[in-house]
Order: C-alpha cells, then sequence, then structure tokens
C-alpha cells in the first residue's frame, strides 16, 4: 500500500459518509449483485440459477434447511469453494461493478475485500496479537510498529474482545475460550478492513451468552460492513437480519425483508419452513 | 398391535434382571483380560527395550573413558578408541541431513498441498517403495553412481546414501503431518487475502512444525544407526579426517569392526562404542525436541 495523500483520504471519508446516507432509507445501495449463478461440485449441481441483491450495509441472512446450498453460496462469494477440487461455477457475481468470476480477477485481492467468519473458530497457532496482526502483515498494511498495534487493539475492539484479551495479547489463541475464539477470529476478519463480511453460523458452536454478544455484535458492524450471515436459527435471522433469503434444495426460494418474511411471505414453501411444518 | 406389545412384554419380562447381569458379568470379564492383554504387551515391548539398555550400559560403560573417546584405533594391545568414528559419524549424519532434510519435507509439503493429480499418487508410491528397499541396496547403488565415477570412498558418499535412506522417510512423515493441520485453518488464513505459498509457509508449516521434526529426528536417528551403507561408500578410516572427500570413519562401522574381531579387548571395544552411539542419538533427540516444543 502506498500512502494515501491527505485530500484523498478526506474524499474518502466523504464518499462514505454519503454512501452511509443514501443507505438510511428502503433503497440502500447494491453491494453485491448475483446473476444466474450456477454451482457444480463435480457433476453435481448445487446451486441453481441464482440471483440476488445484497445490499450495502445492511444484513442479509440465509436460512434453509441443511444442505439446501446455503453455505455453497456464501462460499462462492469469496471464491471460497476454488480451494475444494473439481468444482465450477457459472454466472455472474458482481462485487462494486467487477464481476469476481472473470478470468482477470485477483482471488487474493478479491478475499481481502471479502472476509469471512467461519462455522466453527479456527485461530492460527499463534498468539492472540498475532492472530489479529496475521492478515495486517501479510496485506502490509501498516508500515510501523505503532500503527500496527493500534489497528489490532481498534479491531479486538470492535470485536468486543479487547478488555477480555488486553492483558494476554502475547499468550496462545487456543487458551481462548469457545466464543472468544470466535469474537478473535472476527477482530482477525476485520483487521484487514473488508468491506463485506461473510459469516457462516458464526453462533452455531456457542452458548446462549456468547451467541447474543457475536449477535449484538453483528448488528454493531453493519454500521461499517456488508453482512452475509448464513443460520440455521430462524429467531436469530430475525433478529439481527435486515434482509433474510430463503433456500431449498440449491435454489432460492424467496428474498425479502426479515420483517416481511417472518410474517407474510410471498411463497407458501417460506412459510411451511418458517412455522417449523418442514426442514 | 396390542398382541405385540404385550408378547415384547413377557419377553422383557422373561429375561428380566438375570439377564441383564449375565451379560454385564461376560462384557466385564471381557474387558479385563483385553486390558490386561495390551498391558501385558506394552509391557514386554518396553521390558525388552530396558533389557537392551541395561545390557549395553552394563556392558559398554566399564570400557569408556577420556582416552577411548578421542583416540584413534590402534593395533590391539596399544588402547586406542573412536574419537574419529564419533567425529566422523557426525560429519556424515549431519551432511546428510542437510542434503536430505531440505529435499524431503520439501517433497512432503507438496505431496500434501498439491499432490492430488497421477505424479503426487506416484511420488506417493516410489516413496513408500523405497522405504522399504534395504539399505545395502542404496550402498550399492551409491557405490555405481558416485563412488565409482570419483575413484574413491569417500564421506561425502557415505553421506549421499544416509540422505537417500532419509528423503523417502521424512517426506512422507512430513506430508502426514500436514495433512493433519485441519483445512479450516488454510481456509482463514485464505480467506484473510493470504496467497498459497504464505499459508504454507506462515500458518500450516509451524502448525506441524513439531510433528516434522519428530518425523526428521526419528529418520536422524535410524541412518545414525546404519552400518550397511556405509560399507561400500565411506568405508572406514583410522585417522581423524576433516575432508568430506576422503573415506570416513563412523561409529557403526567400527562397531562392526571390532566386534567381528578375534579378540576380547576389542570385542568391550565395541560395546563401549555402542553405548556412545546411543547416547548421541539420544542427546540428537532430546536438543531437537527441546527446540521445537510447542509454544502456542
Amino acid at each position: 500500500m502506498t500512502p494515501q495523500p491527505a485530500n484523498q483520504i478526506e474524499a474518502t471519508i466523504r464518499t462514505e459518509s454519503v454512501r452511509s446516507a443514501q443507505n438510511q432509507g428502503p433503497d440502500a445501495k447494491i453491494k453485491v449483485s448475483v446473476r444466474n449463478l450456477n454451482f457444480f461440485y463435480g457433476k453435481l449441481q448445487a446451486l441453481h440459477n441464482i440471483s440476488l441483491d445484497i445490499p450495502e450495509r445492511q444484513v442479509m441472512a440465509f436460512i434453509g434447511p441443511s444442505g439446501c446450498g446455503k453455505s455453497t453460496f456464501l462460499r462462492t462469494l469469496n471464491r471460497m469453494n476454488d480451494t475444494i477440487p473439481e468444482t465450477r461455477a457459472e454466472g455472474a457475481v458482481v462485487i462494486d461493478d467487477n464481476n469476481i468470476y472473470a478470468p482477470a480477477t485477483d482471488v487474493v485481492s478479491l478475499r481481502r475485500k471479502v472476509g469471512m467468519i467461519f462455522q466453527k473458530s479456527n485461530p492460527f497457532p499463534k498468539s492472540i496479537f498475532e492472530n489479529v496482526a496475521y492478515g495486517i502483515r501479510i496485506n502490509q498494511i501498516s508500515r510501523n510498529n505503532a500503527d500496527l498495534n493500534e489497528r489490532v487493539e481498534k479491531a479486538l475492539r470492535n470485536a468486543a474482545l479487547w478488555g477480555e484479551v488486553k492483558d494476554r495479547l502475547k499468550t496462545s489463541a487456543f487458551g481462548l475460550s469457545g466464543g472468544q475464539q470466535q469474537r478473535l477470529c472476527i477482530a482477525r476478519a476485520l483487521a484487514v478492513e473488508p468491506e463485506v463480511v461473510l459469516m457462516d453460523e458464526p453462533a452455531s458452536a456457542l452458548d446462549p451468552i456468547a451467541t447474543q454478544k457475536i449477535e449484538e455484535l453483528i448488528v454493531e458492524l453493519k454500521k461499517d460492513y456488508t453482512i452475509v450471515i448464513v443460520t440455521h436459527n430462524m429467531q436469530q435471522a430475525a433478529r439481527v437480519s435486515d434482509k433474510t433469503s430463503f433456500f431449498l434444495l440449491g435454489k432460492l426460494i424467496e428474498s425479502n425483508p426479515t420483517k416481511k418474511m417472518f410474517t407474510k411471505p410471498d411463497e407458501k414453501l417460506t412459510e411451511d419452513y418458517i412455522t417449523g411444518r418442514f426442514g | 398391535m396390542q398382541n405385540e406389545i404385550n408378547q415384547k412384554h413377557t419377553l422383557l419380562e422373561n429375561t428380566g434382571n438375570t439377564g441383564i447381569q449375565h451379560v454385564g458379568k461376560r462384557r466385564q470379564l471381557i474387558n479385563t483380560l483385553m486390558t490386561g492383554l495390551t498391558a501385558a504387551c506394552t509391557f514386554l515391548t518396553i521390558a525388552l527395550l530396558l533389557m537392551i539398555l541395561g545390557y549395553i550400559l552394563v556392558r559398554g560403560a566399564s570400557s569408556i573413558s577420556l582416552q577411548f573417546l578421542i583416540d584413534t584405533p590402534k593395533p590391539v594391545g596399544e588402547g586406542g578408541g573412536i574419537g574419529n568414528a564419533i567425529l566422523g559419524s557426525l560429519m556424515m549424519t549431519a551432511a546428510a541431513s542437510i542434503i536430505g532434510l531440505p529435499i524431503s519435507i520439501l517433497a512432503g509439503v507438496y505431496l500434501a498441498e498439491y499432490g492430488n493429480g497421477w505424479f503426487g499418487r506416484t511420488v506417493r508410491f516410489v516413496a513408500d517403495t523405497m522405504t522399504g528397499i534395504p539399505s545395502i541396496i542404496v550402498g550399492i547403488f551409491v557405490f555405481t553412481v558416485f563412488v565409482l565415477p570419483m575413484g574413491r570412498q569417500s564421506g561425502l558418499a557415505g553421506a549421499v546414501a544416509l540422505a537417500i535412506i532419509m528423503l523417502p522417510i521424512v517426506a512422507r512423515t512430513t506430508e502426514e503431518m500436514i495433512r493433519l493441520v485441519p483445512n479450516s485453518m488454510r481456509e482463514g488464513a485464505l480467506a484473510l487475502g493470504a496467497p498459497n505459498w504464505r499459508v504454507t509457509w506462515d500458518i500450516v508449516l509451524p502448525a506441524a512444525k513439531s510433528g516434522i521434526a519428530t518425523g526428521a529426528m526419528l529418520a536422524v536417528a535410524r541412518v545414525t544407526g546404519e552400518t550397511a551403507p556405509l560399507l561400500f561408500t565411506a568405508l572406514n578410516s583410522r585417522f581423524y579426517n576433516l575432508y568430506m572427500d576422503q573415506p570416513m570413519a563412523s561409529l557403526t562401522v567400527q562397531i562392526y569392526n571390532y566386534a567381528t574381531g578375534p579378540f576380547e579387548v576389542e570385542w568391550k571395544m565395541a560395546w563401549a562404542a555402542t553405548l556412545i552411539l546411543m547416547l548421541l542419538i539420544l542427546v540428537i533427540n532430546v536438543i531437537v525436541r527441546y527446540l521445537t516444543r510447542k509454544r502456542f
């Protein structure tokens, strides 16, 4: 990263504030736009012709029964599925006017822009500090140690973990509780300042108190980030999300504002699923 | 329907408590027997090891002196020692590690991270086959392709032979250790925008570090104890030798020479040299384990 001149930073701040002002209304700017996406594991088609718009600085929740493709779909948004051999995607995923499946796309910089939190917390076998610093180091965001320390602290504060770990930054990340480890992973993802944060059932392995902390965090984070969350827990989707999409057998059945989804869904299938008639 | 339930009911009553107790006792008996059997086998294994170690200690310790540790071999009756053999073993093992470990560890990384195609499968098969090749054949191989063109046996030829023996062992253990690193850790790093090579270097290798070191150590210990591949390649030497292009003494070949000699003095020295060889391997092991201990 080259140092940004002051006026450029100011310009960035101005556009940011304009953007968030635009997002006050119901017609938020679209951050991620998916068109006719098909996805295959070998010969097995896991996603069928999915088109969906994800608005900026809101929380979009994906719900659906196990194996419906919601996690697969989430992982197409930062091309994480590329790491699985013999997978193939057709169609377009456009983030900020760039089709991420275009041949020219640099996957590494895409993933820096689109961060990800996994179902099972996956801290590195390093200290708490180094876990958060890792993304900053590999992307060469910091130019000196003071800046690095500052960014690590900020990320930990954003993940509501700073108070609990500030006196033990040099100790192993594996010494933290499950909920703390998950928030550490969130801090690690936030440290590289992504624009979109993908969360794959981030609270499924946590107890209710840790889950509540993560949920509060999600609501807090949407001020700055576009968040997409996969969840099995419909109450959770109702609590944290602005929009909800319902997947079934690799197809997108319905995507609507969360309130509407849980009160007057357009589709019969959605209603059946939400009321617990199957799934 | 009702009939069926009634039938089940009577069945349960008939077997009753006694049946459950009977099964429980049988299982307990088998459990006790199997636990005892595994414990006995464990004891036997450890006892054999301790007996070997104890026997070597008893037979070898009496002949060890400072003189013995620094002297070169001398004609029978004039004393003599294994100083040059210790040095030779250390030098050749070190050289073999320098040649063999980087290649085999990198090969293991390749097999684990990228080796899912036909090439990886072939390399894996060849490595497994190589592990089973008797070490004397490696000695003959190095003699043919290395010693003959060079015109003489040398410490370097010995080191090459030892390195070849290390290759498949370390490559395969490295691969296994790297495969044990959970994929979620790789994905975590990739999701931060880390390129593949950095994920391997920063995350996977450190996580597999102590396992890889253990595998490498087992291989080093194994080749330190090899005699056959050195017979044709490093030969032996009666003198201190710092040049790798000259024939070089080694503890194992020295032990072989002393043990197959006709004199009792030499047999005693063979025992003492064996003890030293074991201590050497032990020390290398302890040092490396300390250096690669888990910190996080």
